[in-house]
């Protein structure tokens, strides 16, 4: 019986095609917006994630400058109470530290025959690689003992070998960084932009001791960055550090620090929550969509019973019961739900796919907003069809006979 | 006996006052009968045509359909009883118009659990017995009104009901069409089967074999025809 009243479902809705679909366009809209809004979402999410991560995992930034939160703040970077000497008790010294990096940098010209090239030097250690998550693609990154001697050897990001040099094979070519000769040894695979949008390839990496001595004439350092073992080490990492550099900078109780670090997994836990937020608001805002198309199912079925009164007299006459009649109006209306929503599943992943390739966008189609979206749909062809359905299957059939 | 109704009574409340559409209506109907009910408009012979039929339930009385009592039964329970003892021909037709006759004529079955098969072997039959067997997939708006009405005879039929109830079956045919029908209507009575008929046309309750006469929601006058 029940697959009989399937039948005479769909029947139904064959016989009133144009209708059909207008009312499953509501849904297959809902549905496909819920769809392609939580996909991007979520591609964002991931996004996000993987730049943060891009930046190095499990890293902890040190810089010099407090983050009081009131009196006169020097900007990050600018005082000078981190030396190499404190990134070398970091390594030292703590447990859990798998990589120190010390770093200066400063914006140069490059110059290479005629062109020029306006970008960051940076002055570093070769554990800056494994830090902050380079690899190295042509040539090699330049040694401990090429920092101690302060070689003029430099490692090039991708954007800046490739403005330099073109289809010029750039290891073993000779630049001019600030008027002073510099062998490239090295250049980085392409990483692409960070979260900020900055790219992360536009940058040049000189020894620490060449860009501090020979390039700027300072001894401080601008940044140390440390890499925790694991995630779990990190937090305790961080207090480690903090302590340390507070007793080598003979800094009292009751003096605030002079060094900020920086938890990039907390970063990292803010932006997670913020998109999250993003995904939820964007599902929110479609899933209202998904309701007026909802109603629309409702008004569609209660013209739908209007018109029908006399067929529901001609079936109550031949015999209908109650039953019969509820049932085919409700699984018309929960037909519509589920083919609105199966057709809206299709145009939310097209939709998603057609926004990543077009607006440039990342897309992650997760298989639970597929599942949710087409229950919801198929919940909301029940609920919104069980007034009509009840209508129609009340209706007295001498009136719904004599009904004109 | 096949119909027995002993004081039917319908009244309908209309603001303060009651009107009683039928006053107490005693009747017998045997099986293999061909009756006619007749009267004016406001007669209540529509009511009881209503009551016969089981769509719908008299205020007082008792009704008795092949030894079973329906003047009390629920509304599932009637529609139960419609679609397996009673088969409706309407003046207006009554078909389903984005069916097929096929499908038209098998509706009882499905609400009676027959399986699609011996469903369409069953209207295919009644449409045949009707003479409508080549215009089995043709739509109601594809044949003419006597042919419609055919096919509501044989939907009537399909079910092998106790009683075919017509209301003015011929009323929206012209003569030709409506002899017709009611040399179906008598062919079907000489094989057996019990039909009541609704109609104010005296030329078309000359074919039946009895006429009860209404008016004012009483019998009148209660005849049988000779036939020659």
């Amino acid at each position: 019986m029940l697959w009989e009243s399937i039948i005479i479902a769909l029947e139904g809705l064959k016989a009133n095609k144009m209708r059909s679909i207008l009312t499953m366009l509501g849904i297959i809209i809902g549905v496909g917006a819920v769809i392609a809004m939580v996909s991007i979402g979520m591609g964002v999410q991931n996004k996000i994630q993987d730049s943060i991560a891009g930046l190095g995992s499990n890293l902890l930034i040190i810089t010099p400058g407090a983050t009081s939160p009131s009196g006169v703040r020097l900007a990050a970077g600018s005082s000078t109470t981190l030396t190499n000497k404190d990134a070398q008790a970091i390594g030292r010294q703590i447990e859990g530290v798998s990589a120190v990096a010390p770093s200066v940098s400063k914006q140069y010209q490059l110059v290479y025959g005629n062109k020029n090239w306006m970008t960051t030097v940076q002055g570093t250690t070769p554990e800056f690689v494994s830090v902050r998550n380079f690899n190295v693609e042509l040539g090699r990154f330049f040694s401990n003992q090429e920092v101690d001697t302060r070689m003029r050897v430099a490692v090039l990001g991708k954007t800046t070998a490739d403005n330099l040099f073109g289809t010029i094979y750039p290891v073993g070519q000779t630049v001019r960084i600030n008027s002073a000769p510099f062998v490239v040894v090295g250049v980085f695979e392409g990483k692409g932009q960070s979260a900020g949008g900055m790219d992360q390839d536009d940058v040049v990496v000189i020894p620490l001791t060449t860009a501090q001595e020979r390039m700027m004439g300072i001894s401080y350092i601008q940044t140390i960055s440390v890499q925790a073992v694991s995630p779990e080490s990190i937090n305790q990492a961080q207090e480690d550090i903090t302590s340390l550099l507070r007793s080598r900078h003979k800094l009292a109780k009751d003096m605030p620090d002079d060094f900020t670090v920086r938890n990039l997994a907390a970063v990292m836990a803010t932006a997670e929550e913020t998109t999250k937020t993003i995904t939820l608001l964007l599902g929110n805002i479609a899933a209202i969509s998904l309701l007026v198309g909802g109603i629309g199912i409702m008004n569609i079925m209660l013209v739908s019973v209007t018109e029908r009164t006399r067929e529901i007299g001609i079936r109550k006459a031949l015999g209908a019961t109650y039953r019969n009649i509820l049932l085919q109006f409700l699984i018309e209306a929960i037909v519509i739900g589920v083919t609105g929503g199966l057709i809206g599943i299709g145009l939310g992943i097209s939709a998603a796919y057609a926004i990543s390739a077009i607006a440039g966008w990342n897309t992650a189609i997760s298989s639970g907003s597929i599942l949710m979206a087409f229950g919801f749909s198929v919940a909301i062809g029940l609920f919104f069809g069980i007034y009509p359905a009840r209508k129609a299957a009340l209706l007295d059939p001498i009136d719904a006979l004599r009904y004109e | 006996m096949s119909i027995v109704l002993s004081n039917i009574k319908k009244i309908y409340q209309m603001g303060d006052t009651q009107v009683a559409a039928l006053a107490g209506i005693t009747l017998e109907i045997s099986a293999g009968e061909f009756t006619a009910i007749m009267g004016p408009s406001g007669s209540g012979k529509s009511t009881l045509m209503n009551i016969l039929g089981c769509l719908d339930r008299p205020t007082s009385g008792s009704y008795m359909l092949d030894g079973e009592e329906v003047a009390t039964l629920k509304d599932d329970e009637l529609a139960v009883t419609r679609n397996k003892k009673i088969g409706f021909v309407f003046q207006n037709f009554n078909l389903l118009p984005r069916m097929s006759a096929q499908q038209n004529v098998a509706l009882p079955l499905v609400y009676a659990g027959v399986v699609k098969q011996e469903r369409d072997s069953m209207a295919a039959a009644a449409l045949s017995m009707v003479g409508l067997a080549d215009r089995m997939h043709h739509r109601p708006n594809e044949l003419s009104g006597g042919q419609r009405q055919r096919v509501a005879i044989a939907r009537a039929l399909v079910n092998n009901p106790s009683i075919i109830m017509a209301d003015e079956p011929t009323g929206n045919l012209d003569s030709k069409s409506g002899n017709e029908i009611m040399e179906i209507f008598m062919k079907l009575n000489k094989e057996g089967r019990t039909i009541v008929l609704v109609t104010h046309e005296i030329e078309i309750a000359q074919f039946t074999r009895r006429i009860i006469s209404f008016r004012d929601g009483l019998i009148i006058s209660d005849e049988a025809l000779l036939k020659v």
